[in-house]
Formats: structure tokens, sequence, C-alpha cells
């Protein structure tokens, strides 16, 4: 194996173990921080040793052994050698003489625990949301600083920053390294399930930049919430939000058109949806509502998501389901975008004049005076009613709204198309 | 990118022998581990090839041959369909899998096409004939 090979098997494995390594480093040393540059360590060693000696036969275990030894040295020599420090370093000794298959068979049992820990820690409330993100995706989803640079578009001195500024506050105010229980459960895992479909939705419409999807972003959340929704089973929304992913990411392929132009969902080609991945989303979905979750946020926009995966062309769409899953969404999360959303889908069961008495209810809605879906839902209706001079102003004002390029030309595009309806229409 | 994992068949494996216990409880642990990692998108075991059947094309004309078939090696019996970021993480998974009974076996991994891999070979009227065919397939 030539050096280049080996650096890209490191790579892979650290894909798969450095969230493993990370977690059982934290259990042991109480830092998270120290634990992802102990773990960093073991990554360097790795890179220094392997091109040489070959790839271990269980490299989870060698990383692992490596970060462990570094810990102990940390312990020993570093000034903050206090009798807790003192402690642990020498329970990991006396640990470290144990007979290997025990060990192995130890750590284990802990794994599943210390990942869920890692990612209740990850997303701790005490942490700004950007910051949760890029710690998700650099301690579980084993991303580099540069990569969750690129998915991001800043540069990636920002996201360093970001990441060790996460990791002081997390030190500095000794956030446990522990699942919370009771009544902080449910609010901590929303947390987690935040920060996991805002990275899902960073990718799949990008608020900014040249690009209107970035798969692989999309690719790490839907990687990160079926990891979750393993460590917490039993969580009815975790399924819920897989749903959600698993049915969005099946139309990846059909939401950008041949130049990377936006393809809305009712225009997109639904040969091209993958129906693998409706099948597991329908099956997830089943999943939350089988644990009495039907009702949950995510839940009920997968089940507004699987209303469109299970329709063969988009004029079969059930709407009349829709509107009402969308009004049950309106009663345990108020929200005017989600009133916005249950406009159209009023529109399409009901008839635009429907649709456009509850959008005009919204126009005032402060939250929503920059929210460039607002005049483009708007003026879509216009249309549909004829008041294309209307609609022409309302699509071009959603134009100069939004941040996306490619959207922006869409949007253009069919201010234009109003304009020449209402030339032809006088 | 998708790979499939293709775990080949073996003299006692097409003789309908079943595996050993340890086998199927180390094989479980191993799906739980894909699973848990967030990269298993399906898999499935298959039967013998005395089960199956082989259609043969020769011009127009169709003959069918029933199993079992002879070149043990090259039959497939079963796969892992798996998504990762590197050929080298399907590589790592593939050699995660368990061999408890200690037998010499091959596991195969290849590439998943992806509508992009065709590039502009793919014409947009082959595009247009794959799309009324998935449609029709869906329909069903």
């Amino acid at each position: 194996m030539t050096a280049p090979d080996t650096h890209r098997t490191i790579d892979a494995v650290w894909r798969i173990e450095s969230a493993k390594l990370i977690a059982g480093l934290t259990r042991i040393v109480r830092d998270v921080g120290l634990a992802e540059d102990l773990a960093q360590d073991a990554l360097l060693a790795a890179l220094e040793q392997w091109p040489k000696s070959g790839v271990p036969d269980n490299p989870g275990a060698w990383l692992m052994a490596i970060g462990k030894r570094r810990a102990i040295d940390v312990m020993r020599r570093g000034p903050m050698m206090d009798r807790k420090h003192a402690e642990i370093g020498h329970e990991l000794e006396s640990r470290q003489e144990s007979p290997e298959p025990e060990l192995a068979e130890a750590l284990d049992d802990h794994v599943g625990d210390d990942l869920l820990r890692l990612v209740f820690i990850a997303c701790h409330p005490v942490l700004t949301t950007e910051a949760r993100v890029a710690l998700t995706l650099r301690l579980l989803g084993g991303l580099t600083t540069d990569e969750i640079a690129r998915a991001f578009l800043v540069p990636e001195s920002t996201i360093a920053q970001r990441i060790v500024r996460a990791k002081r506050t997390l030190s500095d105010k000794k956030v446990p390294f522990e699942v919370p229980r009771g009544d902080e459960l449910a609010a901590r895992v929303s947390s987690v399930l935040e920060v996991l479909y805002l990275i899902f939705n960073e990718g799949y419409s990008a608020t900014s930049g040249e690009d209107w999807v970035r798969p692989n972003l999309c690719q790490d959340a839907l990687r990160l919430g079926r990891i979750v929704a393993e460590l917490a089973p039993n969580e009815p929304e975790v399924h819920g939000l897989v749903a959600l992913m698993e049915v969005q990411a099946s139309r990846l392929r059909a939401r950008v058109g041949p130049s990377g132009e936006p393809i809305v969902l009712l225009d997109q080609n639904r040969a091209k949806w993958d129906r693998l991945l409706i099948q597991r989303g329908l099956a997830a979905l089943q999943r939350a509502e089988s644990l009495g979750g039907a009702r949950g946020p995510f839940a009920l926009q997968a089940a507004i998501a699987a209303c469109h995966a299970r329709a063969r062309t988009a004029d079969e769409t059930d709407w009349v389901r829709i509107a009402s899953l969308y009004q049950a969404l309106a009663q345990v999360t108020p929200s005017p975008i989600v009133e916005l959303n249950r406009a159209v889908a009023i529109s399409m069961a009901y008839g635009p004049t429907e649709g456009l008495k509850l959008v005009d209810t919204l126009t005032s809605e402060p939250s929503l005076a920059h929210y460039h879906l607002l005049p483009s839902v708007r003026g879509d209706f216009l249309r549909k009613l004829g008041r294309f001079e209307e609609a022409r102003v309302e699509l071009e004002r959603a134009a100069s709204l939004t941040r996306n390029a490619r959207e922006r030309e869409l949007l253009l595009e069919r201010a234009r198309a109003c304009a020449e309806q209402y030339r032809s229409a006088v | 990118m998708r790979f499939m994992v293709i775990i080949k068949a073996d003299a006692s494996f097409e003789a309908g022998e079943m595996p050993s216990e340890r086998f199927l409880t180390e094989m479980g642990k191993y799906n739980e581990e894909l699973v848990r990692a967030g990269v298993l998108l399906a898999g499935e075991g298959l039967h013998p090839s005395s089960k199956g059947a082989r259609v043969r094309f020769s011009g127009s004309k169709r003959t069918v041959v029933d199993g079992p078939f002879t070149e043990t090696k090259e039959l497939v019996a079963g796969f892992w369909l798996i998504q990762v970021t590197s050929k080298e993480e399907a590589i790592e998974w593939a050699k995660r899998i368990p061999n408890p009974d200690g037998v010499d076996a091959e596991i195969e991994i290849r590439q998943v096409f992806e509508p992009e891999d065709f590039g502009a070979e793919f014409t947009p009227e082959l595009r247009e004939q794959e799309r009324r065919l998935r449609a029709e397939v869906a329909s069903r």
C-alpha cells in the first residue's frame, strides 16, 4: 500500500472511529476539549506510523490505546495535576494492565452511552447555535475544520475559532458528560434534533452562495440522524426527523436542473426520486407513530413529505390531507411560516382564493417582512387568479429578498412571465 | 456515494447448509454496527442457486436454465448496500465483516452508479427514456 493510499484509509478509519474515540476519551478525562486533542494526537500517531507499519487489524482499538496513553501522560505532567486528575491517571494505569479482551468488552458496553452523551454535549444549550453545528460535525461527524468551513462557505479560521471557543465554554461552565434526565430530557433532545435539521437544511437549500444544494451536508446530517435514532430508539421525534430527512433526501437528484437551477416540488421528475430513501422514510415515520409520536412537529412534517412521496404524479397529491396536517402542525408549533405553508396547501385543495385569504393575514407579520417566500407564494396565488401585474410586483419583491443566486433567477423568470401575460391580456 | 458489498457463495452455502449459530450471532452484531453507524441502506441474503434460474440470450432466442450452477465462487450469496464517502470507507467496513468459522472467502466491493456518473454520455433523450421507464416501474 502506498503512502497516499494509507492516508485515504486513515481518513476512512477516522470517519468510522473518531466519534467513538472522542466519546470514550471524554468519559475518562471528563473534558471534551481535552479528549478531542487526545484523539487528534492518536490520529497524528496513525499518520506517522501506519504508512510504515501498515494499518493494524483493529484500528479503532489501536487509536484508543494511543489516546489513553497520551491521557496518562497529560494527567501526570500537567500543571492541573490535582487529586481528581491523579485519580483518573491511576485508574487508567491499573486498567491499562488488565487483559485486553476484558478492556475491549468494558469499552463496548459503554460505547452507546458515551456516544449519546457526546451528542448531548455537542448540542448543549450553553453553546450558540453556530457552535453546536460546528461541534456536532466535528465531534460526531468526524469532519475536519476545513470540510466544515467549505460546507458553510466561511473561512477555515472562523470554524476553528468557533470550535475552540465552544470547547472552552463547555469546560468553563463545567458542563457534565451525561445523558439528561427527567424534565430536562425533552428540551435537550429537541436541541439535538434542531441542530441536525439545521445542518440538513443548509445542504438541502443553501441559504447563500451559488449552489442550490450541497448534497454532502445532507448526507452527513442524515447519517448523524440515523446514528442518534439508534442511540435513543425510544424518542419518537428522532424517528420523525429521520423520516423527514430520508424523504426530503429522496428528492435531491430531482430538485436541481441540468444547469444547477432549482426545480420546485410539483415540477420535479418523480422518476428521479430515490425509492429506497422513500421506503426508509416511510418506515421511520411508522416507527415514530408506533411510539405515539404522530403529533410531534418533525413527525407531522414527515407525514406531509410522505403525502408527496406517495403521490405518483403531482396531480394525485392529497392536498386536503396535507392542509389538515399543516393545521395540526400549526397547533403544536404555531408559526407564520407554517401558516404560509398551510396557505399553499389550502390553495391547492380549495383554490387560490382561499389560499390568498390566509396569506393576506400574514402580510403584516413582522417576522415575515424580509422572508422571500411570502411574496413568492402570494405572487403565485395572484398569477393563478389572473392578477398578473400584482403578481409580477410580488415576484420581483421575492427575487430582491432571496440570498440564493439560483433562486433569484427563477423568481425573476416567473416575474417576466407574468409581465408578458399581463401585456398580452391588456 | 453508494457501494454494494457482495458476499460470495461457497460449497456449503450452495449445498443449502444453514450457517452456524455463531456465524448468525456475529453477523447480526455486524449488521447492527452498520445500522448504528448510519451507513446501512439495505441488505439481503440469497437462497442457494438451486432455487434460482438463468435466462440465456442468444439473438432473439431465450433459453431458461434452472439452478444449481457450478461455478460456486462466482455466485452471489448476499449483499449490503451502504452509503459512505469513499471507496476506502467501504473497504474498511468490508474488512470488519466477521468470519467466525475461519473459512476462505472473498468479498467484492462495487460502486453504485449515480445519474451524474453518466456525464455527457447520458444524453437528454436517454435520460428521458430512463425517466419513462422508471415512472412505469414506479406506477406499478
